[in-house]
């Protein structure tokens, strides 16, 4: 009984930590979907959302207001808006003037782009750790007090059921929506959906603008969650969250909610049995063994030459 | 409608067309014809706007657009095909269509989010016109299938309904009977002739198949090496002396 409750705490630990990583996931997946480049900068793109979450909450708080459910979407939006902009912007400044050119060249400057955003916040927030308050306190307990007991924080509901909808809505509007619908054609046959007078350009934004909102509304949780953040929050994050896309299959949507899945799981189980010093061991060594039986990732699917 | 004049186009040290000249009429299907390697596609390439010529002068709808991107091209009314099948493979036969209409119902991310009335109207007119020519190309009841699963003729029909969903005036197509069996071929015919006198769109062609070009061309353009070799009525070329030889080699 005891083991089973450890073994269901690690679970919804890793269910949790894992739904947010496929949140950020889904930027690199869509991305790389698209215009076949890998965005370093989105790790960046989740810090400077929770930056934006966290300086909006300290904001409203100095106004007076109290309400939970409010300064809660407040700070939300405010992270969506600032992230959207800003992975637009990026893409607009640093990858479209390269788009096309030797695969090499977007990804130096991908990666110039997320030294650049990292230093900017180093400069204009600090470089120290700052507490991120913790706005959604308590939870349920399983168990019986004397011995061990599994519990669920409201926290960790919270950040199930927001990646839940997140995923639903984008789900829905990639298989519904016009927009959708372009997206898909755009990162199939790029020159072909020019050709029948999609606006290329416009899909390629609202691509960065999508994984841009959802690594915010990440940023905006595990912040939360952990409770305190530094310019370098995105890093580890985004790596993870790579990984993650990469083992589920890269440029593949579900293949990114599943590995994000699967990432968070094996960590908090790792850390759970073994020790949290092996956890980035067995999740990169997890994907090296998917890599080698499954080198297109789990639900990616082997890429045809394009004539 | 379409006007080349002098076109040419130089890869490093090759001369892939030389002077070529050629006129689409409103109402008129023009094929290209020569042997492998003649140039022919390279003459398609520049039209259309994937490469940009070396060399001369297209006018299209009066209008000079040479060197000009690709999808600025489209978007005056000209749509084209590939040698080789290029469908969205991983999308249903409709979503292909509905796709290729996109810019026509462009609406704003809003009205898509609150389906407004104006969008769902949209959205219908979209649909059925994807449904009319689905129908037109007899593909009607595979609508929702995968656009990768049809059998090739089928995806090749699949591709001509996709560019007439745009509303094209003037369709270039590239070997669209490649690979087809004779039956098939037929049909291709029935449909090229019948868009031209029904939707009163201009065709430019290029093709192998003898037999299609001289059954539906109004006029034909003889490519050779690059070069113009003769063009004319489908009667006077198959009696011309140079495309004889070229063709069946100089006795």
């Amino acid at each position: 009984m005891q083991d089973l409750l450890y073994f269901l705490q690690q679970l919804i630990n890793g269910l949790t930590i894992g739904s947010a990583y496929a949140l950020i996931a889904i930027g690199y997946t869509m991305v790389y979907g698209i215009i076949g480049m890998i965005n370093f900068a989105h790790g960046e793109i989740y810090m400077i959302g929770a930056y934006t979450a966290l300086i909006t909450i300290t904001g409203l708080a100095a106004l007076g207001i109290a309400w939970l459910p409010l300064i809660l979407i407040v700070a939300l939006i405010c992270a969506v808006l600032v992230s959207s902009s800003m992975g637009w912007a990026v893409e607009r400044v640093a990858y479209r003037p390269v788009r096309g050119r030797h695969r090499l060249i977007p990804l130096i400057s991908a990666i110039g782009m997320s030294i650049f955003l990292q230093n900017y916040v180093h400069l204009a927030q600090g470089s120290r750790n700052i507490g991120f308050p913790a706005l959604i306190q308590g939870g349920f307990q399983f168990g019986s007090p004397d011995s061990f007991q599994t519990s669920i924080s409201y926290m960790q509901i919270t950040i199930f059921i927001t990646t839940l909808i997140c995923m639903t809505a984008l789900s829905l509007f990639i298989s519904r929506s016009r927009t959708g619908r372009a997206c898909r054609a755009v990162s199939q046959d790029l020159g072909m959906a020019n050709l029948l007078g999609i606006d290329t350009n416009r899909i390629i934004s609202a691509t960065f603008i999508i994984g841009a909102s959802l690594a915010a509304v990440a940023g905006l949780l595990l912040g939360m969650y952990y409770g305190s953040i530094d310019p370098l929050f995105g890093f580890i994050a985004g790596l993870k969250a790579f990984t993650a896309a990469v083992l589920g299959g890269i440029g593949s949507i579900p293949g990114a909610m599943l590995g994000g899945l699967i990432l968070g799981v094996s960590e908090s189980m790792t850390s759970g049995y073994l020790s949290g010093e092996y956890k980035d061991v067995v999740s990169f060594g997890l994907l090296i063994l998917i890599l080698l039986f499954k080198p297109t990732g789990l639900l990616g699917k082997p890429e045809v030459e394009k004539i | 409608m379409l006007e080349v004049r002098n076109l040419s186009m130089r890869f490093g040290g090759l001369l892939a067309v030389d002077q070529v000249s050629l006129d689409v009429n409103e109402h008129e299907i023009v094929s290209i014809i020569g042997p492998n390697g003649a140039g022919k596609t390279t003459v398609f390439n520049c039209i259309s706007g994937f490469y940009s010529p070396t060399g001369g002068t297209i006018r299209f709808q009066g209008e000079e657009v040479q060197g000009k991107p690709d999808y600025k091209i489209s978007r005056l009314g000209m749509v084209r095909t590939f040698q080789h099948v290029r469908l969205f493979n991983k999308m249903t036969v409709v979503e292909n269509l509905l796709v290729a209409q996109h810019r026509h119902l462009n609406t704003n991310l809003f009205s898509g989010l609150l389906k407004t009335p104006n969008y769902r109207q949209r959205e219908q007119k979209a649909l059925d016109r994807a449904a009319y020519w689905l129908d037109r190309v007899g593909l009607l009841e595979l609508a929702n299938r995968e656009a990768g699963n049809l059998a090739y003729g089928q995806q090749r029909r699949l591709e001509i309904a996709r560019c007439m969903v745009t509303e094209p005036t003037m369709l270039m197509l590239d070997e669209p009977a490649a690979g087809l069996n004779p039956a098939e071929t037929r049909d291709l015919n029935h449909l090229i002739v019948g868009l031209k006198e029904d939707y009163n769109v201009s065709v430019l062609l290029i093709e192998h198949d003898m037999s299609l070009v001289m059954e539906i061309s109004d006029r034909i353009n003889v490519i050779n090496q690059g070069r113009p070799l003769a063009s004319g009525t489908p009667e006077e070329v198959r009696q011309n002396d140079d495309v004889i030889k070229a063709y069946l080699g100089e006795a």
